[in-house]
């Protein structure tokens, strides 16, 4: 059985970071480091202002580039676990492209791709397109013969396969992915939102607070990048024991 | 209904399984196939599945020779054949899904065997109850035992009234009681519907029970069939049925 978060674990979380950073910013005693108490309510006022939007903004590429990773990665990492021959051709090439950091193409793909939203999704979408490909791939290779035997031989074609065994067994897969490169995902929305835009976490940060010594709007921001990361951490735990109900059972 | 011609068969870089075979089998028979662990009995059943295709020969069922696996044909195999991630229930109902997916188009569904919603519901409770795991419906396929597991396998090949039968192993990992149980209820159904079965079994006394006709594979290539009438078979207390095994073990170990 799988172990999901429960509430009192987060809130328990939550406090004890409320608890250090009250300490850290009585031990350091400098504006870099104010108090939660000071950060809390400027956070609360300006998440319905010109915080929320930024957090929108940022909230929509992240979704966007998921999306995209997710309907390339998913067919292609079937295709690959399913065709051993194809499998062999790309692994070698999967193999060295998988651990690249893939953010030092961010000046590349704004050449190419242009200064727009489009590159900044376009790279977020790379990182997350080849987590999922990978374990998806696996996951794919791993399906029982007898299981695609059995289903085929009460009459299943290429069509039936997908909706009734490809698409469900990679489910897991894809959330575990998502899970695991979310935090990338964001990392990397953060580096690439901090130029050629005006409206982003990562702008909101770095060009509107940091650069203007606003550090307790700054820390408003970061609260704002790790509501963010911790969203769609929930979502995809959600997702998971919504979806995955047979890895969630009790004997 | 089965009219093996001249079957030749091999898996790449591998001595011939099959060469020239020829069988036939009739409508509602009951037949084992049992030989040593790699003689091909259970190549054997997935050519006549067709989920395999044979190098040459021809596999004719119901006078049809197409290339593709026959809707009215299940196969049930030794294990994982089950979805691991839906109920009971919907396991059972995979096959009637699949073919509403397709509709009755005679190739993945036979043609005109359109359901509608209660007849689908009627069919599937029918076979929870006669495989005696209705109160297991709402479970996964983790939640149970492997003899429940191939209940529900059977449940599913049997809703969509095939009318022939294919089994790989399937009893061998279950234990005693529930083996005994299911090959009973197999040969009760091969009786009631003409349901033609063909078990493939490395359990001789199995092979004995289930098979009216036992077909003895050899592990060099198969030419001639050798076929043995079984009168003892569905009846274990019959006076020669140990005498049978006996008879069977000798012949496997002549040609092992």
């Amino acid at each position: 059985m799988r172990k999901t978060l429960d509430l009192t674990t987060v809130l328990l979380g939550i406090l004890m970071i409320l608890v250090f950073w009250q300490a850290l910013s009585w031990l350091i005693d400098s504006p870099i480091m104010p108090s939660p108490l000071e950060v809390i309510p400027i956070f609360m006022t300006s998440l319905t202002g010109e915080l929320g939007l930024h957090f929108l903004a940022s909230t929509g590429r992240v979704l966007a580039s998921i999306t995209l990773a997710v309907i390339t990665a998913v067919p292609a990492g079937l295709a690959l676990g399913q065709m051993p021959k194809l499998n062999r051709i790309f692994d070698p090439l999967i193999a060295i492209v998988y651990p690249i950091p893939k953010i030092v193409f961010l000046p590349v793909i704004y050449v190419l791709l242009g200064i727009t939203d489009i590159s900044k999704i376009f790279l977020i979408a790379v990182i997350v397109f080849f987590q999922i490909l990978v374990v998806v791939r696996d996951e794919a290779a791993n399906l029982h013969p007898e299981l695609i035997l059995s289903v085929r031989s009460i009459g299943a074609g290429r069509r039936a396969l997908f909706r009734y065994v490809y698409i469900p067994a990679s489910l897991p897969a894809v959330l575990t992915a998502l899970r695991i490169s979310i935090g990338t995902a964001v990392a990397v929305l953060f580096i690439a939102e901090q130029s050629l835009t005006s409206y982003g976490l990562g702008y909101y940060i770095i060009v509107e607070t940091y650069q203007v010594l606003l550090y307790p709007e700054m820390y408003a921001g970061i609260l704002a990048m790790s509501l963010l990361g911790l969203t769609l951490y929930f979502l995809i735990d959600y997702l998971e024991r919504v979806v995955n109900k047979h890895l969630y059972l009790e004997k | 209904m089965i009219e093996i011609s001249q079957l030749t068969f091999s898996y790449s870089n591998q001595s011939c399984l099959f060469e020239a075979f020829s069988l036939s089998i009739k409508k509602g028979e009951l037949w084992s196939i049992i030989g040593p662990s790699g003689c091909g009995k259970s190549t054997f059943l997935y050519l006549i599945s067709r989920l395999i295709k044979s190098e040459s020969g021809a596999i004719s069922i119901d006078g049809e020779t197409a290339h593709r696996p026959r809707p009215q044909t299940g196969l049930v195999l030794q294990d994982h054949g089950l979805l691991p991630w839906s109920t009971v229930q919907k396991n059972v109902a995979l096959g009637l899904n699949i073919r509403k997916l397709y509709g009755p188009d005679g190739k993945h569904a036979p043609p005109g065997s359109k359901l509608d919603k209660t007849a689908e519901k009627r069919i599937i409770d029918y076979w929870l109850s006669r495989l005696g795991i209705s109160d297991l419906k709402h479970k996964y396929p983790s939640q149970m035992s492997r003899g429940q597991r191939q209940r529900t396998a059977l449940a599913r090949t049997m809703a969509l009234s095939p009318d022939l039968l294919l089994m790989d192993e399937p009893f061998s990992a279950l234990d005693a009681p529930t083996s005994k149980d299911l090959q009973d209820l197999i040969v009760a159904l091969n009786r009631e519907r003409e349901l033609t079965c063909l078990t493939v079994t490395h359990n001789i006394e199995e092979a004995v029970f289930m098979g009216r006709k036992i077909l003895i594979l050899g592990k060099t290539t198969n030419r001639d069939p050798e076929i043995i009438n079984n009168p003892t078979a569905t009846d274990s207390k019959h006076s020669s049925f140990q005498a049978m095994c006996e008879d069977i073990r000798a012949k496997l170990e002549k040609s092992a």
